[in-house]
């Protein structure tokens, strides 16, 4: 078994994640400034930030499992700054669809969201995910107390509001999507003990 | 004097603009000659190829395209989408899923020989070799407006001439109501075709139809061509259907069989979410996909990202003046 991470490797780790998802989001403006996305940059830039958010949530959710298995409970620290770039993705999705694909016509976007089922799910994950960034900063944790605990297990409502969100918006090229609902489905049966602890 | 008379379709967007990059366009095609253009593209096409590709580790050579002589078209007041554009997104789920699949993996598409059997319902059954494809007709060139189902639209110069012309040779019989288009089904030139994940879950061949009048309509056009030269496999080569009044997937590509007949036949989009697609599919903002609005599209033209190209969508994609007399009394919301 690993010796325990010290914070340092923590640190280390973190600065991975930073480069990792910082890096790939700028590139993607820089590619789109010198119009090097294809024909259509406008449903790119979409598609990238949407499924790099969805990447990125997973990868959040792997943490805890991880961090159990590998008896290393540090690594429980790098849920947020995962689950924050999870959240910063899914902004850029939405401000991508809102200034480049309706073109800042906020009436159209309104309406999309509310009329249009897997716009109405996506955006019921974007408010729980924001809930969850606003709350991320340890001193709300705190005074928070076991109510944040509560909150934060919305991210799993998120989680399936997102890949139905993601399922619904194509239109016959469906093997992608169930891909991603199986690896959820998976995360999630990871914590099905503690889901029945819920309901007892 | 000679007065213009221009019909309603020939809308004179505020965006004509680029008229002299559009003159400039024929002009230089003409002083690299037929041949230099034609190998002009290859070379341009390749590299595009490779450079939208990073995993493909075959360097595939571009598909050779070659110019066509036309009759060139005389109303053109709009902004043409760049060729680049044209022959780099293209939804052909016979060569993957993404916009960028079919230039990526359609350039080795063997197109000669080829086979257009026209049957059916009609006296005088034939069938098309390659070269009759680019001799059987005058080809003349058409300028429309490219509306897809997912809101976005481009317009291109087309090369072909009007199906009618294939169906008056093959004489219908009076059972003749509709047309049954067909694609190429050839699974071993089609990723897409070979495996459900690569080709989006379509049961192959694509098929595709159209009402008898509507078929018949000048409009209504066989492309054999775009920009100038011979269709690129990724448009759909040697020949596809182009209907401008419709969403583009009505538009099918790569056609081996036009056959008339007597009931409406079946449609791959219809059969696959018939809420969503129906046999119609004529463009109209008044009728949203289930899934998204339709009453406006970004029209894809030489700006990139920031480019402000929403544009409100036209009933029938602009051609409401020579085709709406062909759905009178119907009831477009029902048949959609």
């Amino acid at each position: 078994m690993l010796s325990a991470l010290n914070g340092r490797s923590i640190t280390l780790i973190k600065l991975c994640i930073h480069l990792s998802c910082f890096i790939p989001l700028f590139y993607l403006y820089w590619r789109a400034y010198y119009d090097e996305l294809g024909a259509d940059p406008v449903e790119y830039v979409i598609h990238y930030t949407g499924i790099g958010a969805l990447n990125i949530f997973l990868l959040s959710l792997v943490v805890s499992p991880l961090a159990k298995f590998l008896k290393q409970g540090k690594l429980i620290q790098l849920r947020r700054v995962i689950g924050l770039y999870a959240f910063t993705y899914s902004v850029f999705h939405v401000l991508n669809f809102l200034f480049f694909e309706v073109q800042f016509d906020f009436l159209l976007f309104i309406s999309e969201i509310f009329e249009r089922p897997y716009i109405t799910v996506g955006m019921i994950g974007l408010f729980i995910l924001t809930l969850l960034a606003l709350t991320s900063f340890s001193r709300i944790k705190r005074s928070m107390g076991s109510r944040w605990q509560t909150l934060h297990n919305f991210t799993y409502i998120a989680g399936i509001a997102i890949v139905i969100h993601f399922y619904w918006s194509v239109k016959s090229e469906l093997v992608e999507p169930v891909i991603y609902i199986v690896i959820l489905v998976l995360l999630l049966v990871l914590r099905k003990d503690r889901f029945k602890r819920w309901f007892k | 004097m000679l007065l213009k008379v221009k019909a309603k379709s020939q809308i004179s967007e505020n965006e004509i603009t680029d008229e002299h990059v559009y003159l400039e366009r024929r002009s230089l095609i003409k002083k690299m000659g037929f041949l230099g253009a034609g190998s002009l593209l290859a070379s341009t096409t390749s590299a595009q190829a490779r450079g939208l590709d990073f995993f493909s580790s075959k360097e595939e050579q571009a598909f050779v395209t070659s110019p066509i002589k036309f009759k060139a078209s005389s109303s053109d007041s709009q902004v043409l989408t760049p060729e680049n554009k044209v022959i780099s997104h293209n939804n052909f789920y016979e060569f993957g899923t993404k916009k960028s699949d079919p230039v990526n993996n359609a350039q080795s598409f063997k197109v000669n020989p080829w086979q257009l059997k026209v049957s059916g319902e009609v006296n005088k059954p034939f069938t098309l070799d390659y070269d009759d494809l680019f001799s059987r007709y005058a080809i003349e060139e058409r300028i429309y407006r490219l509306r897809c189902v997912e809101a976005w639209s481009m317009v291109i110069p087309w090369l072909g001439f009007s199906l009618s012309n294939i169906i008056k040779q093959a004489d219908p019989t009076s059972k003749a109501k509709y047309v049954a288009f067909e694609t190429l089904h050839d699974p071993e030139q089609m990723p897409g075709q070979r495996s459900r994940r690569v080709g989006g879950g379509i049961d192959y061949p694509y098929v595709e139809g159209l009402r008898l009048d509507e078929a018949m309509n000048p409009l209504t056009l066989m492309s054999v061509g775009l920009y100038g030269k011979t269709l690129p496999p990724q448009n759909g080569a040697p020949i596809r259907l182009v209907v401008p009044w419709k969403y583009g997937f009505k538009s099918i590509k790569s056609v081996v069989g036009i056959k008339l007949v007597e009931k409406m036949p079946p449609t791959t989009w219809n059969i696959l979410a018939p809420r969503e697609y129906g046999f119609y599919a004529n463009v109209n903002p008044d009728v949203d996909h289930p899934r998204w609005s339709q009453a406006s599209e970004r029209r894809i033209t030489s700006g990139g990202l920031f480019a402000r190209n929403r544009i409100e969508t036209l009933p029938f994609n602009g051609y409401g003046e020579e085709v709406s007399s062909l759905y009178k009394n119907m009831n477009l919301r029902k048949y959609y």
